[in-house]
């Protein structure tokens, strides 16, 4: 499954970026094989439309789903009809966002969140637990 | 004649000087181009008013015609469009109208249709004709609605313009056409700090002005120095006085109760008059 992940920077080990519309960049991953690749978000610095020209940018990649923080409302009925699955709730980098999609830790969602909530703000809260448990599992 | 009050700073008296300026003046036409936030007739006493739609052009997109082919979104440098899987999407506040669209798409499939941004209001107010807009809350661009105000002047007539405050694109609208611009300041680090910006712009529009200082009086007269140093005609000060504050505490202009202020906004616009006709 391909999948794209909003990312500040060009690579796998980079920290997530909660913002969609805004984001540095759109990571492309493959989640069977790993194999990646970065494409620059040249909506990042648009004045206005962020939302609706990355959606553009992710559209033409053809992914399935798409991993972020939150997603405005402008981009939300964007991607659902590029027939784009949102996963939210990432946190860490690209590759930890990757791991939790594939174990089913990512929540889908339906609704938008408020616009211009991603500018610096960090989201993505309630993902402890799950790192909790893999600890505990190494321990014992 | 058109003379455009403009300020960079809000609340330096804007329209105070625009209301008063328009009911010296025999037949002049007041117009409120701050859609954002129209006051003017706050100041007046309003007679009846007829409401007009301000509408914008914004693509429908005939989906039966549509091939999705993109050249529409990758042309629309607002993010206005969006081709999704089995059809575009069209974001109207995100529109300026430029009617791109539509030529660009190879399929015909585009038609420009009217949307509701705002109302235009006309009327009298104090003897005096009054238009105003009232841009809809949630409409990005105050533009549409500014240029629908400024479509009911009449070049020959004397047309007084009351600008919303800043520097960017509304009060460029605003002041272009505009034969001469009143900029008023208060004489504070403030005002002093927004009027530098203002004449920044004005300068840029190459468009003759000067300056009124409403509450002169306090503050520590740096704004002469300025305009001093910039070659900038202060033409006209209001002082800090208890008697305009009180009138204009109940919304009374105040040249209607201290008529020697009328004979000085006349002799302002003598002065005005003057540097226009010797600029042509």
């Amino acid at each position: 499954m391909k999948v794209c992940v909003t990312s500040s920077g060009p690579d796998m080990d980079s920290p997530i970026d909660p913002r969609f519309g805004r984001c540095a960049y759109f990571i492309i991953v493959d989640t069977d094989t790993m194999q990646h690749n970065a494409i620059e978000n040249d909506a990042a610095m648009a004045s206005g439309g962020a939302g609706i020209r990355a959606a553009q940018t992710v559209a033409s990649t053809n992914v399935e789903a798409v991993i972020t923080g939150s997603v405005g409302p402008n981009a939300h009925p964007a991607l659902q009809s590029a027939g784009i699955k949102i996963m939210t709730g990432a946190v860490g980098t690209v590759r930890e966002a990757v791991q939790k999609m594939k174990q089913g830790q990512l929540q889908q969602i339906s609704t938008p969140g408020p616009a211009h909530r991603g500018m610096g703000m960090g989201r993505g809260r309630g993902m402890g637990g799950g790192r909790g448990q893999g600890r505990g599992r190494r321990n014992m | 004649m058109i003379i455009t009050v403009a300020s960079g700073k809000g609340g330096t008296g804007k329209t105070t000087v625009a209301v008063n300026l328009a009911l010296s003046l025999d037949g002049a036409k007041l117009f409120d181009c701050d859609v954002e936030e129209p006051n003017a007739h706050t100041l007046l006493r309003l007679g009846e008013l007829d409401a007009q739609s301000v509408e914008m052009p914004t693509p429908h997109i005939d989906q039966d015609k549509c091939t999705l082919c993109g050249k529409c979104a990758e042309f629309c440098q607002f993010n206005a469009l969006f081709v999704g899987k089995d059809r575009v999407l069209v974001y109207p506040e995100m529109c300026h109208s430029c009617g791109g669209c539509s030529i660009i798409c190879p399929e015909d499939a585009i038609e420009e249709q009217p949307r509701k941004v705002g109302t235009l209001f006309t009327g009298e107010a104090n003897g005096i004709s009054l238009v105003f807009g009232e841009l809809n809350i949630g409409e990005p661009i105050a533009t549409s609605v500014i240029k629908a105000v400024k479509s009911r002047m009449k070049h020959d007539e004397v047309n007084i313009i009351d600008a919303p405050p800043g520097t960017a694109c509304p009060v460029i609208e605003t002041m272009q056409e505009s034969d001469y611009l009143l900029l008023v300041t208060e004489p504070t680090p403030f005002g002093l700090h927004d009027l530098e910006m203002a004449v920044n712009v004005v300068k840029e529009l190459g468009i003759p002005h000067g300056v009124v200082v409403n509450r002169a009086g306090i503050g520590d007269g740096s704004e002469r120095k300025f305009c001093e140093e910039r070659d900038i005609p202060i033409v006209m000060e209001i002082p800090f006085d208890r008697r305009i504050a009180e009138l204009y505490s109940v919304g009374t202009p105040f040249v209607e109760d201290m008529p020697e202020w009328k004979e000085r906004f006349r002799d302002l616009y003598g002065v005005i008059e003057e540097v226009v006709n010797s600029g042509e």
